[in-house]
């Protein structure tokens, strides 16, 4: 239990000013951007070292009370709302990039590092990190680390996953271990850094991060496909990968999202047609030309009505950076904005598309369906209005199906934002019990008190079927 | 705060508060580097605009009492309206805190002297223009009959705070009472006319920085304009509606509106980011008040910043020219965030020969003035300004341009206190102008 005492012993480790205990602080970190998620903590924590981590853990694992450590709070799933309370821990003091070492292509950092800053710092230096999460503004590299974010970059490049090469990690008894390092072969024993991506802070406190570098491509293309049917610009995704071609973006966008996001960034994009595809290509500029060419084609031959190449390196930013606001600028249209992240095989995407637009129909809800449509990724987003009961009603049954196609499609129920306390309840529908068993005996052997933020990743009854925990 | 005031508080958040608006926040954070207070408190939630949207929302839910500390960070808020362009959702985050602010300061007992303050300021000052000339005059005396120089030698002003002190020293040396009395109301164009506007003078710049609006006037003649400065515009109330006493800022509007009605012309011409910004919104401010609505957006729609103008008549195409020196602008954050006016104070200022633009980091972050904010608020308004005065020194310039009033004193006095001032001038826009052309033309 969060007592004075505790809060005064916190004090001594961290200083009086970094434990915040106001009812304004409390509420200010009571959410995240899930939406229909709040809680308040006990206090919010501000420590500024590894060993003051160490000190915190070992204080909460004896008083059993719950860790939210929380990075931006942009995460979509409610992985950092405190729904037990405890204390939610930032990272604001632990911002520092700590190495980046042009030797080995590798970058060391701290976790409250700006995603964005990351990347602009490495790319100074001619060096690439390719994850680039459409929250990067503002996201960290721990929250990302622990959400195993993806982003427009994915097709081509993969995920955070694929660039973590070691850790620093405080375990809840208050052991700090590192996982992996500079190394490009290290099997001795079970891979810990993987466990540790995309943990959603249920297993331990990141506090330093080695991640891979690649070479900054040479140069970059940027394309709008236009179409006047959603079907032909799925079914070009699938085409153009067939075609043994690998863009580095290759994103959809239908109508409405496009409006919106038109809306926002005044930039020119088309709002009469049905969708458009947003296609990337980096590399040397003779293949990069070439590809561009072969995918515009492609793109002809699949219905598209018009291509346009960006005549500019700005004018491709401006593109990119547009479809960046997607999600918030949907918000626009409606009071509620619930955003869903099924992921199918690449091959499926027309089929789920498809599916989401009937399954919109049948439950009479405004679907808006946008996302990364080369790596399978899709956002159907729902705009609603948490006030309106029976329409959330029909909202929840509307995902509690389309999450049902995607896996029945051999896909997954969150391809990038984590199960969080949002999606614990379904998290049977792609491991199973035996899944999860095994997850969770995973969980009681770092954390036997639970005291890593409690209540997210597994369900706390048994499977039911609703999404909605109201705050 | 006691218990009474809080559910006086509560009770009218969830009446008036606008819970769509609060609902529009999809909490993304995309506000959140933008935003000074949160940049400059360390990156505390509390002080950003997600946080006091989420504040707000808090006490209409009723998750959280409005206690001192949510009326702290209320407080804190620059009102810079930086948060709104950089937000997808189009949250109307300006509207939000005026409202709050409101509800606030009109349920709170707020202490004797700050009631006082405000009283004076809000009531008895600023909605009076003669009152305005009086104060001014008094501030002439002061300056002109040697009291100015006793005041400094006695050591009177270390009672007052160091911002207070040094803004002391900045405030520019105001006019004779008779030349603020008798204001000229019409002035032909000198070449051939090309529109006819209208003139909004302000409170205190038809004070306090009478040259400059006198400046801007001959701006608009050279430029073509016909001018009318209507009799009995006042205030605009932007002061009042910032600061929670909305009622006094309708009553202003109201006879803003009865003013300029009369008048038929193209534009009505600000020169002052804030009351241009503050006049915009007018027609929001009376959405509710069926006999204004439509006076109010009729109004709303004419007003234009001067720089606006003068590009649209092509001035930045006629010769001016300066000493060589270089050039930085900051940009008034309700000129830019409230009234999207930014290109055209830079075009103007690139047209100028002899002269080089220098753009400075973070042009269009808040300078820490924001009406009364410098002296509520000392401690994060000066560490606001040292952020702006690091980024000013970086450009190498001999003159930092602005556009509002307030923004003009704050970056003289930030000047001042790096003891810059005999190298570095902080100008209105307008007065760089003229002088730049008539350097050029006469
Ligand atoms: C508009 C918008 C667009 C988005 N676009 C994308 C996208 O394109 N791709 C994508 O993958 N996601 C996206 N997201 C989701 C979200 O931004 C990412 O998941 C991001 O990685 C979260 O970073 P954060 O710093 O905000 O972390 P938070 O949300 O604060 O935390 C995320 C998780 O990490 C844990 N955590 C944070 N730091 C640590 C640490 N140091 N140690 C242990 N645990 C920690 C938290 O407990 C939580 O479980 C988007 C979100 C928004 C609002
Ligand atoms: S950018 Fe807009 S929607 Fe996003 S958190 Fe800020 S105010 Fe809310
Ligand atoms: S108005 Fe300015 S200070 Fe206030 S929340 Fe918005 S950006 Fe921050």
């Amino acid at each position: 239990m969060f007592t004075d005492q505790v809060k005064k012993q916190l004090e001594d480790i961290v200083g009086e000013k970094n434990v915040a205990a106001s009812n304004a602080s409390k509420l200010a970190y009571s959410y995240d951007a899930t939406p229909q998620f709040q809680s308040l903590p006990d206090a919010v924590v501000s420590p500024k070292t590894t060993q003051e981590i160490v000190e915190i853990m070992k204080i909460c694992n004896k008083h059993k009370i719950p860790i939210v450590p929380r990075g931006s709070g942009t995460n979509l799933s409610a992985g950092t709302t405190p729904i037990d309370g405890g204390i939610v821990l930032l990272f604001k003091h632990m911002n520092n990039i700590l190495e980046i070492d042009e030797n080995n292509l590798t970058i060391t950092t701290q976790p409250g590092v700006n995603t964005l800053q990351l990347i602009t710092e490495v790319e100074k230096l001619g060096l690439f990190y390719p994850p680039d999460p459409s929250s990067m503004k503002i996201s960290q590299i721990g929250g990302n680390i622990n959400e195993n974010s993806g982003g427009l970059r994915g097709l081509k490049y993969g995920v955070t996953r694929d660039y973590v090469m070691g850790l620093e990690v405080v375990l809840p008894n208050g052991d700090i271990i590192r996982t992996g390092g500079k190394l490009a072969k290290d099997v001795a024993g079970y891979d810990l850094t993987r466990l540790f991506v995309g943990s959603e802070g249920t297993l331990g406190i990141v506090t330093e991060i080695t991640l891979k570098l690649l070479p900054l491509p040479e140069t970059k293309k940027t394309m709008l496909a236009l179409y006047e049917d959603l079907h032909a610009a799925a079914q070009t995704v699938s085409k153009i990968l067939s075609n043994r071609i690998i863009p580095t973006t290759l994103e959809f966008l239908d109508q409405p999202t496009l409006k919106v996001v038109e809306d926002f960034s005044n930039i020119g994009l088309p709002t009469d047609v049905k969708a458009v595809l947003l296609i990337e290509q980096d590399g040397d500029s003779q293949s990069v030309d070439r590809d561009i060419h072969k995918m515009a084609e492609i793109c002809r031959e699949n219905q598209a009505v018009q291509v346009d190449v960006a005549k500019s390196p700005e004018e491709a930013e401006a593109l990119t950076t547009a479809r960046r606001s997607a999600l918030s600028a949907l918000a626009r249209l409606k009071p509620t904005t619930i955003l869903e992240d099924a992921t199918v095989p690449r091959s499926e995407i027309a089929n789920m598309v498809e599916a989401i637009s009937q399954i919109a129909e049948k439950y009479e809800v405004d679907i808006c369906t946008f996302g990364h449509a080369g790596d399978g990724n899709l956002h159907p987003t729902c705009l609603t209005d948490v006030r309106d009961s029976e329409e959330i009603h029909r909202v929840e049954k509307a995902f509690e199906e389309i999450f049902e196609k995607a896996v029945e499609l051999g896909g997954t129920i969150t391809g990038e934002h984590g199960v969080g306390a949002m999606k614990a309840d379904y998290l049977h529908l792609k491991l199973g019990e035996a899944g999860i068993d095994a997850m969770k005996n995973i969980k009681k052997a770092f954390d036997p008190n639970n005291i890593m933020n409690p209540g997210k990743i597994f369900a706390k009854n048994s499977p039911k079927r609703v999404v909605v925990s109201q705050s | 705060m006691n218990t009474k005031e809080k559910e006086r508080i509560q009770h009218d958040f969830k009446e008036k508060m606008d819970y769509d608006e609060l609902l529009n926040c999809m909490r993304c954070g995309f506000c959140l580097p933008s935003c000074p207070t949160y940049i400059e408190s360390d990156y505390d939630e509390v002080h950003s605009p997600r946080g006091r949207i989420a504040l707000m929302k808090g006490v209409v839910d009723g998750v959280i009492e409005p206690d001192e500390d949510v009326k702290q960070s209320l407080d804190m808020c620059l009102g810079c309206r930086a948060c709104e362009p950089v937000c997808p959702a189009g949250v109307n985050y300006g509207h939000l805190l005026e409202q709050a602010r409101d509800i606030i300061y009109q349920n709170k007992e707020l202490p004797k002297h700050v009631k006082v303050i405000r009283n004076v300021a809000f009531k008895g000052l600023f909605p009076y223009q003669n009152r305005m000339i009086g104060v001014t005059s008094l501030l002439g005396f002061y300056q002109r009959s040697g009291v100015q120089q006793l005041t400094r030698k006695s050591g009177i002003m270390k009672l007052f705070p160091d911002s207070l002190r040094t803004m002391e020293k900045v405030l520019p040396e105001v006019p004779k009472r008779k030349e603020m009395k008798n204001r000229p109301r019409y002035y032909k164009p000198i070449q051939q006319k090309k529109k006819k506007v209208a003139f909004f003078s302000g409170c205190l710049m038809d004070t306090m920085f009478l040259s400059t609006n006198n400046a801007t006037a001959k701006l608009l003649q050279y430029a073509g304009c016909e001018i009318v400065v209507p009799q009995n515009q006042g205030c605009c109330g932007a002061l009042h509606g910032h600061s929670g006493e909305k009622d006094q800022a309708k009553e202003l509007a109201k006879r803003n509106i009865k003013a300029f009605e009369k008048a038929e012309v193209d534009y009505i011409i600000t020169n002052a980011g804030g009351c241009g910004a503050f006049l915009v919104d007018y027609k929001h401010l009376l959405k509710d008040e069926e006999e204004w609505k439509e006076r109010a957006e009729h109004l709303s729609m004419k007003i234009k910043d001067i720089s606006k103008i003068l590009v649209e008549l092509d001035f930045h195409k006629k010769p001016l020219k300066l000493d060589q020196q270089i050039i930085t602008y900051q940009d008034s954050c309700h000129l830019k965030n409230g009234q999207k006016t930014f290109m055209e104070p830079r075009q103007l200022l690139e047209a100028i020969q002899g002269a080089s633009y220098v753009e400075m980091k973070d042009a269009s972050r808040c300078c820490g003035s924001a009406g009364i904010y410098n002296l509520v608020e000392p401690e994060m308004s000066m560490q606001i300004l040292d952020y702006k005065m690091e980024k000013t020194k970086e450009t190498k310039a001999k003159t930092v341009v602005t556009a509002n009033p307030g923004c003009l004193l704050q970056m003289k006095l930030g000047i001042e206190r790096e003891g810059l001032s005999e190298e570095v001038e902080a100008v209105h826009i307008v007065d760089l102008l003229l002088k730049a052309y008539e350097e050029a033309n006469l």
